[in-house]
């Protein structure tokens, strides 16, 4: 069948490329210019695209297939970019690659799949697509340190229908470059990317602040009962949870204290002891993979943790969501529901006030 | 495939690829004092004249150089220096990189230059203004004549980047009255790699951008590419004007006007081999992916080295708005042909009616 792989230049989404090409289908590859990387490197006259668009043409050159390079800046700058800035300076801690596979993977590129009459979309994510009767469902990866499911809960059901993750299976990452290194392609060796794509050396609170200047102005550190123990240099430096630019604020009155606040309208980072927490979080924007009703499952709400056990129930905007033990939830992040390896669907994080 | 991005690069013209293939196979360097040095001379000032002839400019106007856009980059180097400079709205990267910080003459709906504008700029101290002879994006045909006589009235020079114009249209450089003309060799079937600036014998001694050891009477440095200017020679004496391709070009403007198109820059005067289509609604980039996968080569907007499509500068100066970024560029070949046609004409058919939605 015709299938668009997104191709990033990495290994990951190259091998797809390679496997299905080998498989016989009919590959077309597609790589999303984001951003300008020149501009985003901070080097003068760099080119805009980059290493890693140079590595996915020189991919699907070895394949001897069709590649085309899309120019999704704007819609990056807007949904992606904007979107986590604004989050930020909300005093929240947004996942800006949820966002991007939303809009840009999952809903632009996959309409241009469509429009180039692909059956499917491909993508390098480490996910598993599970076929049933009654329709495709998420799954997690086979490799638990390469799961990307918590990146994925806000596919759609029409989306997962629509996509397919050939590397769910693999039982690591170095079954995928051997596969690279297999198939003779050039980037089998090359490093795995970090962090953020559009945050270049991880200093993202200038990405910030350049757009919201808002987001780093200088406030109090206050414990719970409305002590100043401190001053910080903009909300959008603070995570729920997280001890990091405290300071002496981190030990103050002789107990350890880490962020449980963020009170953007204030600008006040609200700390107090790492074992408070709530036991109910509310979520919006809930995405259902499963027929939503009051569940009993396992959920995590970071990227890397254990799922724990939770009550979750649809509400008329979103879901809430009962812990069994408390925990201390970073609003922005998401909070994404499992039965066993199956995602069941997942929401943001949302203030609890 | 079926090639019909000729304004990118012409496919080689047989006269040319044997003029290539003569020079490969000799030695010499221009430069050099013995028989093999003379010869090698002997080729290049040939070519030389040939271009001069063709483009109605004396031998000695002509400075090659690596291509149309080192002429743009020379042009503005030697003529621009101590001046204003003036470039049309809707001019190539090659002189808009060259012209950093120039006034904008603006065009018009259809892609015109509005004189009337240029009259107003060139009030004040002295200007080098630049205007292409023929848009790339679109084909509409700049009033270089009309615009070359007003500079000169204002004391101003004119440089006129003539690289898609050249050898499809009729061109005397004498006869236009312009300082500077820029060619380049593959936009007229010749091999990449040459082209040139022709200059006017009342134009300044000229200070090289690359000085090295002062061939091209000093103009530019470096061992001229002599397989590369021959083929360019011989491509230029066969380039004998493409109105053979206008009534191709206007069956595909109808086939694509039927299957929902609108043609830009329609009412101005137009290359004979370039249609810029807008499929209103489509994005560009996905109406070229579409028809590549389709086996035909068309292409949108000024290609990035990068390879993504970049948005219209042309277009937008045309007022477009968001049609800027869903036109295509059709550009016939010299060896286009019915078949060509028709193949595309289909394609587009169903590329369109796949593609088609209410604009939002």
């Amino acid at each position: 069948m015709r299938v668009l792989v997104a191709m990033s230049g990495g290994v990951d989404s190259s091998t797809v490329a390679g496997l299905l090409a080998e498989a016989g289908h009919t590959v077309i590859g597609v790589t999303l210019q984001l951003y300008d990387f020149g501009a985003a490197s901070g080097r003068k006259g760099a080119c805009c695209a980059g290493q890693d668009i140079f590595d996915a043409r020189r991919v699907a050159d070895h394949l001897g297939i069709p590649h085309y390079v899309i120019d999704a800046e704007a819609r990056f700058r807007d949904a992606v970019i904007a979107d986590f800035a604004a989050s930020y300076a909300a005093g929240e801690t947004p996942v800006p690659c949820v966002r991007c596979n939303q809009t840009v993977k999952f809903h632009d590129l996959a309409t241009l799949a469509r429009d180039l009459g692909c059956e499917r979309m491909a993508t390098g994510h480490y996910v598993r697509r599970v076929d049933t009767p009654a329709g495709a469902e998420l799954h997690r990866a086979r490799d638990p340190a390469r799961d990307q499911s918590w990146f994925l809960f806000a596919t759609t059901p029409a989306q997962l229908e629509f996509s397919l993750f050939p590397l769910g299976d693999m039982p690591d990452k170095d079954a995928v470059r051997r596969e690279a290194a297999r198939l003779g392609l050039p980037v089998a060796a090359k490093p795995d990317s970090q962090d953020i794509c559009f945050v270049p050396a991880g200093s993202y609170a200038e990405v910030v602040g350049r757009l919201r200047p808002d987001a780093l102005t200088p406030g109090e550190i206050v414990t719970e009962a409305g002590e100043v123990v401190g001053r910080h240099d903009g909300v959008a430096r603070y995570t729920v949870g997280q001890a990091r630019r405290l300071g002496a604020a981190a030990r103050a009155g002789g107990a350890r204290r880490v962020v449980v606040g963020l009170d953007a309208a204030r600008r006040r980072v609200v700390v107090g002891s790492p074992d408070a927490g709530r036991r109910v979080v509310r979520l919006r924007e809930m995405n259902w993979l499963a027929e939503p009703r009051p569940r009993r499952c396992t959920a995590k709400l970071r990227a890397r943790e254990a799922p724990q056990a939770v009550e979750v129930m649809p509400t008329a905007d979103g879901a809430e969501v009962r812990l069994a033990a408390p925990a201390l939830a970073a609003p922005g992040q998401a909070c994404v529901f499992y039965d066993e390896s199956r995602v069941l669907g997942g929401g943001f994080i949302l203030a609890p006030w | 495939m079926i090639y019909l991005d000729a304004n990118a690069t012409e496919p080689l013209r047989p006269a040319a690829q044997a003029a290539v293939l003569a020079a490969l196979a000799g030695v010499g360097n221009p430069s050099s004092v013995h028989a093999a040095g003379r010869a090698a001379r002997r080729r290049l000032e040939d070519a030389r004249e040939a271009i001069a002839t063709r483009f109605g400019a004396p031998p000695g106007a002509v400075v090659f150089t690596s291509g149309g856009t080192e002429a743009d980059a020379l042009a503005v180097h030697a003529l621009g220096r101590g001046r204003r400079l003036i470039v049309g709205a809707t001019e190539h990267d090659a002189i808009r990189a060259a012209a950093p910080g120039a006034a904008i003459l603006r065009v018009g709906r259809d892609g015109v230059a509005d004189l009337g504008a240029l009259r107003d700029l060139l009030e004040g101290p002295p200007a080098l203004v630049c205007l292409m002879a023929a848009n790339n994006e679109t084909g509409v045909l700049q009033p270089v004549a009309e615009a070359a006589a007003l500079c000169r009235a204002r004391g101003a020079r004119l440089h006129v980047d003539a690289v898609q114009a050249a050898g499809r249209i009729a061109l005397d450089f004498a006869g236009l009255g312009a300082d500077s003309l820029a060619l380049s060799s593959h936009k007229l079937g010749g091999p990449a790699g040459a082209g040139a600036l022709l200059l006017a014998p009342a134009a300044p001694d000229l200070t090289p951008l690359i000085a090295g050891g002062g061939q091209e009477r000093g103009r530019r440095g470096g061992t001229p590419p002599l397989p590369a200017i021959a083929g360019f020679a011989a491509a230029a004496a066969e380039a004998g004007g493409a109105d053979r391709l206008a009534p191709l070009r206007d069956a595909i403007e109808r086939a694509a006007v039927a299957a929902g198109a609108v043609v830009i820059g329609a009412a101005a005067p137009r290359l004979p081999n370039t249609t810029c289509l807008a499929l209103p609604g489509v994005r560009a980039e996905t109406q070229v992916i579409a028809l590549d996968l389709a086996g035909i080569a068309v292409s949108a907007g000024a290609a990035c080295s990068s390879g993504k499509v970049a948005r219209s500068h042309v277009l937008d100066a045309m007022g477009l708005g968001p049609l800027a970024g869903e036109a295509i560029r059709v550009s016939l070949p010299w060896s286009a042909t019915e078949a060509d046609v028709a193949a595309f004409a289909a394609a587009y058919r169903q590329v369109a009616e796949r593609l088609a939605r209410v604009p939002a």
